[in-house]
């Protein structure tokens, strides 16, 4: 990454992480920056660390060696203000994880009532009209059990937008849907694209990373193997690697 | 439990297992020799004078007794199931109840006196049982979060605190600890009264229990749980205390009623410290007169409706809490 316009201050950086799972290194010297408003996809075989690199983003993971850098702060073992870095970074998971216990417009309004110091009122409004954004305010009183796959999946990126985050991680979103419901979610996130939000998926969607990404990244093995722009990484792969990825997910 | 839907025939309707059940049956009675209670009595126009009737008379009463039985249960048998369990439990009452005849008591001791003897173990005795057992569940649930939570977390100190807690107070018997709380705390310079180290061994022993139901709780939450929250940016305490435990409140409630319904007959072991709760007046009252049985079947019979009460109590909130999730 070179090239990149040293002008922008990149969102996340990555210099040099690594990391391990007892012996086994997960990630191996990864080295990225992500500028505001880039979308990226990370794509790769299972075991390869995308999970694993996503989720150090918001330290829900530690790495061992290396700096992340997110918003300009530092990830760290020490650090104070997890929280507030947390609170400007949304995540959406492969099992949703919506809160049972709560319903979807409570789900939302959480975050934004609970931990940005927003009265009611303004949490529902905005909880609302994220819902209606997500084309289902109609569920708002319903509890995520009464929802299909791809509503809770949809609900659960509402929750995230609530929280209006800088960026947007989406870990493998769509692996847990039936196939008829994948297509829902993934409309969502193509407009929430268009709207120009910051976003790093891990996914095996290929026509949505052709169709969103700024940038495909390919690991394997803990490491980032290739990364180009769709159009280069489909019709041009240069890893031996990538090429037996990608005639598997695209047969 | 999963019924399957290919039911097999009902196990009384096989004429073998009628035939083995028969005999069996009436080997016990022959065994027990019925002949001289009520049974032989009834049967005397047959077998004549019961005393004198030998192996035919000890036979005959067998029979019947077993004809009686075995049919009984074939009559039940064809009934609806809730009509069964009904039937089931009547009959074990009265067998109960029989039994307890059998002891020739002397029933109207227990209404007697001024006031009357039943009177004072409901108005004294079960108020203190109640107060007590109350205090203490409230107290041990307090004890139950605190203790799940330090055991839950890394911190080395909290965690060995805990675990000695646990270990310390599961494994001594109640009634030890009730020894121990009311008749150590004295020698280190705090007088304590009967009731408050009673309610304080109670709240103790059981907290050590409570606390392993509430961790394994809080454990069963699945960590996407914690994971959303954390991804939300919430501090630890408002994940315990908006996401976690009020999806652990269903499940620790059925164990938990469990206890509270088990600390409430175990308050019995406080009456050695002479605290006037059922068990103590039942003992009191009954010694005077040497009507020991009376008054425990008396105290045996407030502990038994108290804990039918507190049963379909406990099935209520079971099943509202089952109805939000």
């Amino acid at each position: 990454m070179a090239n990149n316009n040293s002008k922008v201050n990149p969102i996340i950086s990555l210099k040099n992480v690594s990391k391990w799972y007892d012996d086994f290194q997960a990630l191996k010297n990864i080295d990225l920056e992500i500028k505001l408003k880039e979308k990226i996809v990370i794509c790769g075989p299972s075991g390869s660390g995308k999970s694993t690199l996503i989720r150090c983003l918001n330290r829900l993971e530690a790495h061992q060696e290396g700096q992340i850098h997110v918003n300009g702060i530092e990830l760290h073992e020490k650090m104070k203000d997890i929280d507030t870095v947390r609170q400007d970074i949304g995540m959406v998971f492969q099992s949703f994880n919506l809160f049972p216990h709560l319903t979807v417009l409570e789900n939302c309004m959480a975050g934004p009532n609970w931990v940005r110091g927003i009265s009611e009122d303004e949490a529902k409004e905005r909880a609302m009209s994220l819902l209606e954004q997500v084309k289902i305010p109609e569920q708002a009183d319903k509890y995520p059990e009464q929802l299909s796959g791809g509503q809770q999946q949809r609900v659960a990126i509402a929750r995230s937008l609530c929280m209006q985050p800088k960026v947007m991680l989406f870990d493998e979103p769509t692996s847990a849907l039936d196939p008829e419901m994948v297509s829902e979610v993934l409309d969502t996130m193509v407009e929430l694209a268009k709207s120009g939000m910051t976003m790093i998926c891990v996914t095996h969607e290929m026509g949505f990373a052709r169709q969103v990404a700024d940038r495909i990244i390919f690991m394997d093995e803990g490491e980032i193997v290739e990364q180009n722009s769709p159009e280069e990484f489909f019709n041009n792969p240069k890893s031996d690697r990538t090429k037996g990825f990608l005639d598997q997910v695209l047969s | 439990m999963f019924v399957d839907t290919v039911v097999e025939d009902k196990a009384l309707h096989k004429p073998a297992f009628l035939a083995g059940l028969s005999i069996t049956v009436l080997a016990i009675f022959f065994a027990f020799n019925f002949t001289n209670t009520i049974f032989g009595e009834f049967l005397s126009p047959v077998i004549g004078n019961p005393e004198e009737s030998g192996f035919f008379g000890r036979l005959a009463v067998s029979f019947v007794l077993t004809i009686l039985f075995v049919g009984n249960l074939l009559l039940i048998s064809f009934a609806r199931l809730k009509i069964q369990i009904l039937i089931v439990w009547l009959e074990l009452f009265l067998l109960f109840l029989a039994f307890a005849y059998s002891f020739d008591l002397e029933i109207a001791y227990i209404f007697s006196g001024q006031p009357s003897k039943i009177g004072i173990m409901i108005s004294k005795g079960l108020f203190t049982t109640i107060y007590i057992s109350a205090v203490s569940i409230v107290i041990a649930t307090v004890i139950a979060i605190v203790g799940a939570i330090a055991k839950l977390s890394n911190n080395g100190f909290a965690y060995a605190i805990a675990s000695f807690y646990t270990s310390l107070f599961r494994g001594l018997p109640l009634l030890l600890q009730i020894y121990l709380i009311y008749m150590g705390l004295p020698q280190l310079g705090f007088m304590i009264d009967a009731i408050p180290s009673g309610i304080a061994a109670l709240s103790l022993c059981y907290g050590a229990y409570m606390t392993e139901i509430f961790r394994a709780g809080i454990q069963s939450i699945p960590r996407g749980q914690w994971e959303a929250s954390r991804a939300l940016g919430f501090p630890f305490r408002l994940i315990l205390r908006k996401i976690i435990l009020p999806q652990s409140i269903p499940l620790i409630i059925p164990p938990t009623g469990n206890q509270f319904i088990a600390m409430l007959k175990d308050s019995s072991l406080v009456s050695v410290l002479g605290i006037w709760e059922i068990m103590f007046l039942a003992k009191k009252l009954g010694a005077k007169d040497f009507n020991h049985l009376e008054m425990l079947l008396t105290a045996a019979m407030i502990y038994w409706i108290l804990t039918i009460i507190l049963e379909t109590i406990q099935a209520r909130i079971e099943r509202k809490y089952q109805q939000k999730t």
